[in-house]
């Protein structure tokens, strides 16, 4: 049983999953009278196909990196951040306030209006952080509940104050706009633009702080054991609203990256983006650590980009796409269950 | 452990391989019908999906006629994409541009903002845009639906069926198409009988069943007995409203709008009539108009009843027959061009009735 350990099979799992998930699929495809190969050849070209494409992918992957760094980062401290949703509502149409309604030079517009965006998530996550720590509510119910505030209160306020035709905001000023030509023309035409290099820093801010400070240390600290830190003499209390805001933080730029790149305005939201439960699902892909993330939310970006050609060229309905994402990520989640159980195994062998 | 994954794996691969065999039979058959025509027409839904009951999926039945009767093969002629979210508006248009379909449908001013950007990128592609208007592009023919006569004629049934003298209309989201809606119900209903009230109560939600059964239930007691929401799935608590009212013996009616709503009315029996947006029609006419190489780029085009873009569904068992001939001749008046029916509310001030 020595082979399910060691470095090699942590590695080898998530792609081991990947491709059981494909041969399930595939299966699930052949039943239901699609072409599984055709199915995932354009799911394959319609990520990496031609320049457009891979733009469309990247542009996918930018906040989902940011919203999975933002589950993480809050896991890594011991809490259920299921609001990252909402975060990215609020961080989003910060930004877009921002971008909108002000005048200033660039080199000073948009870094405000980034960082307006990450104050406005860590606000919206320090909340139930707060709840937490000084009352014991379970966050996971809190931040569930601050997303449905988000979602109305974002489209409340665009409908009072900011509303353009088409059920929108105004455009973003060009000054905080993310957006490039130059990134476009060389994707020809794809709405990629300069926030993969935030949400790259961001990456690297996240590693920073877990692990090469004090700070870190503690929220990690807090994290496996609330009682051995209060015992050590950590602040908990003030660990735990302090995680849920750079948490929050996270989640706003992933908001921002929508307001100031993607799009460069916010929509009257009918329903959830789904940016913040995709970051769930990609930060656990991506065990909570910063390469994984970026891996695990190109994965995601892949597919979400991938699937609509698997539905244009293999003519495989949109649904049944949507089961095969599924079955990628229940096979990776299920993997640490196989991970877990070999753990068990090798330690009960050496009782 | 390893040999058991290698074997599920080979055993998977054989399968998927034999069974794709079988699969490319069936594609090639499809091949053989489709050498007739090689016009290839396709739409985005928005995030409603293609089986909204509602205009996606009234858009893709105007497809699939379209189709069927010029003999074109589904998926490769015509076909749709369904988006996810608004952020996939984008690529999917982007998608059917770059797979040179000939004519790309954005159904639903959502898309706006994106149809404008593919436009732009892909001069040489043909757009359409449904319920919106890009302007200045010369490959965009922009839909519209004059919703005012419809809802005329649907208010007109309304004036001459109320007991109360009082009926009542419940919008989704206050915007230009939807005040289309009420303007011409009010003027309609003012025509058929100047001395009823018509009550309006916007529900700022078009996906919100529970409030627009709260907005009927105080119409209701309010005495209203005919409402009309033009408000999306909002309307269906409308529905469940005047369904709950019926089954205590109180007689109250519902339109319904933008499709054939009899179903929803069923077993009360609650639907009056329906006012139908005929987007199939519309989208019917451009892809033919487009594949007669008449593509109305940079035009906008109002499909009212003259156009037979709106109208009464042939659900009106209940209607009287005394409304009906109102309906008639109001129906001609308005497309010889007497009558002009308010689309805006400054319009409906200036209205008077003839």
């Amino acid at each position: 049983m020595n082979l399910l350990k060691g470095r090699l099979f942590s590695i080898l799992i998530p792609v081991i999953s990947v491709v059981l998930a494909l041969i399930i699929g595939g299966i699930v495809m052949l039943a239901s009278g699609y072409q599984p190969i055709l199915a995932y050849t354009s799911l394959f070209e319609g990520i990496f196909g031609n320049s457009y494409n891979i733009g469309e992918t990247v542009r996918q992957m930018t906040p989902l990196i940011l919203a999975g760094l933002a589950v993480a980062f809050a896991f890594r401290a011991g809490l259920f951040n299921i609001g990252v949703e909402g975060q990215v509502l609020v961080g989003w149409l910060a930004s877009v306030y921002v971008g909108v309604s002000f005048d200033l030079p660039k080199i000073i517009h948009l870094p405000f209006a980034i960082v307006t965006a990450a104050v406005a998530g860590a606000l919206w996550g320090v909340i139930p952080g707060f709840l937490k720590a000084r009352f014991k509510v379970h966050e996971v119910i809190t931040t569930i509940m601050m997303n449905y505030i988000a979602l109305y209160m974002t489209n409340a306020i665009i409908r009072a104050y900011m509303l353009a035709p088409g059920e929108r905001t105004k455009d973003v000023k060009p000054t905080a706009s993310l957006a490039s030509d130059f990134l476009q023309t060389i994707t020809d035409g794809s709405r990629l633009h300069y926030g993969i290099i935030v949400a790259l820093i961001c990456s690297v801010i996240m590693w920073f702080i877990l692990w090469k400070t004090t700070m870190g240390y503690e929220l990690r600290a807090v994290g496996f054991n609330q009682h051995a830190s209060r015992y050590a003499g950590m602040n908990v209390s003030k660990n735990i609203i302090l995680s849920m805001a750079i948490s929050g933080a996270f989640a706003g730029i992933a908001g921002a990256m929508e307001g100031l790149g993607t799009y460069g305005y916010m929509m009257i939201n009918a329903a959830f983006t789904g940016v913040g439960f995709d970051g769930i699902a990609v930060s656990l892909i991506g065990a909570n650590n910063a390469i994984g993330i970026i891996i695990g939310a190109a994965l995601f970006g892949g597919l979400k980009i991938g699937a609509s050609n698997m539905s244009s060229v293999a003519f495989v309905p949109i649904e049944l796409v949507d089961i095969i994402i599924a079955l990628i990520i229940f096979f990776i989640a299920s993997s640490y269950i196989i991970h877990w159980l070999s753990n068990r195994v090798n330690k009960g062998g050496k009782l | 452990m390893k040999k058991k994954f290698g074997a599920l794996l080979s055993v998977g691969l054989a399968a998927s391989v034999m069974l794709a065999g079988c699969g490319s039979d069936t594609s090639k058959e499809t091949k053989g019908g489709k050498d007739k025509k090689d016009f290839k027409v396709a739409m985005v839904t928005d995030v409603g999906g293609v089986d909204d009951k509602s205009f996606n999926q009234s858009a893709w039945e105007g497809l699939q006629r379209f189709g069927k009767e010029n003999g074109l093969a589904k998926d490769r002629n015509y076909k749709y994409l369904q988006s996810q979210s608004a952020s996939d508006y984008q690529p999917n248009l982007q998608r059917l541009v770059r797979e040179n379909y000939d004519l790309v449908y954005g159904i639903g001013y959502l898309m706006q903002a994106d149809v404008q950007k593919v436009a732009k990128q892909k001069p040489d592609a043909h757009l359409a845009l449904v319920d919106s208007v890009v302007e200045n592009q010369k490959n965009v023919a922009n839909i519209l639906f004059k919703e005012q006569e419809g809802s005329f004629l649907v208010g007109l049934i309304a004036g001459s069926q109320t007991k109360t003298g009082k009926v009542g209309f419940i919008g989704g989201v206050t915007g230009p198409v939807i005040k289309r809606f009420e303007n011409g119900f009010k003027a309609g209903v003012k025509t058929a009988n100047p001395k009823a009230e018509v009550e309006v109560q916007y529900a700022e939600a078009f996906d919100k069943a529970e409030k627009g059964q709260q907005i009927a239930n105080t119409f209701y007691d309010k005495g209203v007995d005919i409402i009309f929401p033009a408000a999306g799935a909002t309307g269906n608590g409308v529905f469940t409203e005047a369904k709950n009212r019926a089954k205590n013996g109180k007689k109250v009616w519902v339109i319904g709008v933008d499709r054939d709503q009899y179903e929803e009315g069923l077993p009360e029996d609650v639907t009056l009539t329906s006012m139908v947006k005929k987007v199939d029609q519309a989208v019917f006419d451009v892809s033919k108009q487009t594949m007669d190489g008449k593509f109305p780029g940079g035009q906008v085009l109002n499909f009212g009843l003259k156009e037979n873009g709106v109208g009464i569904s042939s659900h009106k068992d209940h209607v009287t027959d005394k409304a009906l001939k109102l309906v008639e001749e109001y129906k001609q008046k308005i497309i010889k061009g007497e009558v002009k029916v308010p689309g805006t509310d400054a319009e409906f001030k200036n209205f008077k009735v003839k």
